[in-house]
């Protein structure tokens, strides 16, 4: 690996002051930045590492809200009894990642901010993502990307922890050099129009500190549905992140978004809208499932996420109220 | 100890020609790597070493403390070879930095087998024939010990879901996933045992 200095931030505050280091990055568990490091995707100077930031692994419910700190390992996450019980669509999320390893060693902020795993970028073509200006995949290999949201990259959001996110409606911390600012999850991430360098709206000296999420409402029921082109270790082909509230048979509040199939995770306000206050029946669930895949405008290798992602929106419907 | 091993016999080699060269002219010696002191504890044992900031677990295991068990296979976390377990929790050793693990416990595959004897999960993978060409096994046993530290009766289901991060080549996956099983004692003729 190309030489850099490992430098352990003290604190938030630290952190921000190291990372303002020429050539600095951040790293949490390093399972993504070690090997874009390696191959040269990368080349910091500097590595801050957030681990050493005590307390920062740390879940704690403040008020009616939970706090959760950048630094919690996916294991972590998902094991916490809290988590799997009220915000169950999260405990299933991180526990979909990849493999027991790197949940041991894989963050939930690092989780959030990881970089796309768009064939092309990973493999250094001058892309967007690489300081390039084209996306190879719209001509190319695009059987993985985006249906939704494209344009002038087409890459997935590759984290499976933000749909969760976004459908608990999280708030997310931040820290700059001038403070502190928080932001829905919803407005953290951001489409290739707005930047197609980034996935996101992180500056380059800030940092995704912690994730807040607000009390789950009574009869809350939560899910993380992944679909995978083999049965494990590896990133969504699609999935869909569904928080409903429920009244009797009766839902009366649904937040859903998918993730693999947009550049950012994917709400879909027009079918939490027929859902509303609505009984889930099997004709609704199939109504929810067309309407979940209107406007989508797939490329030439990757139609099958269309039939895909309407299937998987009226099934896990269907599953949540069984 | 004066044994020369043909790792020492490079390495001394290889000081001595960065010793002997002279930087051309115009160019600057490149700065040094930056380097911590670290002490960590491997099997038991406490060291204390230097390690450039850029050095992963793995190749401080392997190439410093020649501890060769825990292989190298794709060094990117996709394959499992490199497999330790850091204080208690499994991880991918290629893709933790030496410098990240001051103060840390790490086994290796070394540290499985007490006083001469192997560790049950060892016998039961040499009983239930796990290693085929044994590149991927000592990442094989490290994922178990993990998995059997947190449950120690899976059922083959969990077995499979514990060992997902451990890619076997020689696709061996059946008779590992019988071995963890074998020594849990959760082996049973309909629960994934092999027919003859
Ligand atoms: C084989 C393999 C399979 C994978 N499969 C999946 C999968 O199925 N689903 C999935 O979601 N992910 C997957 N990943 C991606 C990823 O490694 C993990 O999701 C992990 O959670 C990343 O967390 P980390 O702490 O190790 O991140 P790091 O490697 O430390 O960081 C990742 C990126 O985020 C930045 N970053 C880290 N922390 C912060 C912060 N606090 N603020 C701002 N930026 C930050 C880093 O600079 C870097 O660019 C996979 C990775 C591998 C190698
Ligand atoms: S060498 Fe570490 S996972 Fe392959
Ligand atoms: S035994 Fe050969 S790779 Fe697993």
């Amino acid at each position: 690996m190309k030489s850099f200095a490992n430098v352990n931030a003290r604190d938030v505050k630290d952190a921000v002051n190291k990372l303002r280091e020429p050539n600095a990055v951040v790293v949490g568990g390093g399972s993504d930045l070690l090997g874009m490091v390696k191959d040269h995707l990368v080349q910091p100077d500097v590595l801050v590492n957030l681990k050493t930031i005590r307390g920062l692994d740390q879940i704690a419910a403040k008020g009616p809200e939970i706090h959760i700190g950048g630094q919690i390992t996916l294991d972590t996450l998902s094991h916490n009894s809290m988590i799997r019980g009220d915000y169950t669509v999260l405990a299933e999320a991180a526990e979909s990642v990849a493999t027991p390893q790197i949940r041991n060693a894989g963050t939930l902020a690092g989780n959030v901010c990881q970089r796309p795993w768009c064939w092309y970028y990973r493999n250094n073509f001058p892309c967007f993502k690489n300081g390039g200006s084209k996306c190879f995949s719209i001509t190319g290999e695009n059987q993985f990307h985006a249906i939704f949201g494209g344009g002038p990259s087409f890459i997935v959001h590759p984290s499976d922890t933000a749909p969760a996110l976004v459908a608990l409606d999280a708030k997310f911390r931040v820290a700059g050099p001038s403070g502190e600012r928080t932001l829905a999850a919803a407005d953290f991430f951001a489409l290739p129009k707005v930047n197609a360098a980034r996935e996101n709206v992180l500056g380059k000296d800030e940092i995704l500190v912690s994730v807040s999420l607000p009390k789950t409402a009574k009869g809350t029921r939560s899910t993380y549905h992944k679909v995978l082109d083999r049965e494990a270790w590896t990133h969504a082909v699609v999935s869909a992140a569904m928080v409903l509230e429920m009244d009797q048979q009766v839902c009366k509040r649904a937040r859903i978004v998918l993730g693999g199939v947009a550049p950012i995770p994917w709400r879909l306000q027009k079918v939490e809208a027929i859902l509303a206050g609505q009984q889930i029946t099997p004709e609704l669930a199939a109504k929810a499932g067309e309407a979940a895949v209107e406007g989508a405008n797939p490329l030439a290798k990757n139609r099958y996420k269309v039939p895909l992602t309407r299937n998987l929106v009226r099934r896990t419907l269907l599953e949540m109220v069984a | 100890m004066s044994k020369i091993s043909r790792r020492t016999f490079f390495e001394g080699t290889g000081a001595g020609i960065v010793a002997g060269a002279v930087p051309l002219r115009g160019q600057q010696a490149p700065a040094p790597a930056p380097r911590n002191t670290i002490q960590i504890t491997v099997n038991g044992v406490a060291h204390k070493l230097e390690v450039e900031d850029r050095w992963t677990l793995v190749e401080v295991l392997r190439d410093h403390l020649g501890l060769t068990g825990s292989k190298i296979g794709c060094d990117r976390g996709e394959c499992g070879a490199c497999t330790v377990l850091l204080d208690g929790k499994s991880v991918y050793s290629c893709s933790q930095l030496a410098v990240w693990m001051n103060g840390r416990s790490i086994e290796t595959v070394e540290g499985l087998s007490a006083n001469g004897r192997l560790d049950p999960l060892q016998e039961a993978f040499i009983q239930h024939d796990g290693p085929q060409c044994g590149f991927c096994t000592s990442g094989q046993l490290m994922s178990a010990k993990a998995l059997l530290h947190r449950n120690s009766h899976p059922t083959a289901e969990e077995v499979r879901a514990g060992m997902t991060g451990n890619i076997c080549r020689c696709s061996n996956y059946n008779r590992y996933v019988e071995s963890v099983l074998a020594a849990a004692g959760t082996l049973s003729a309909d629960a994934g045992g092999r027919k003859a």
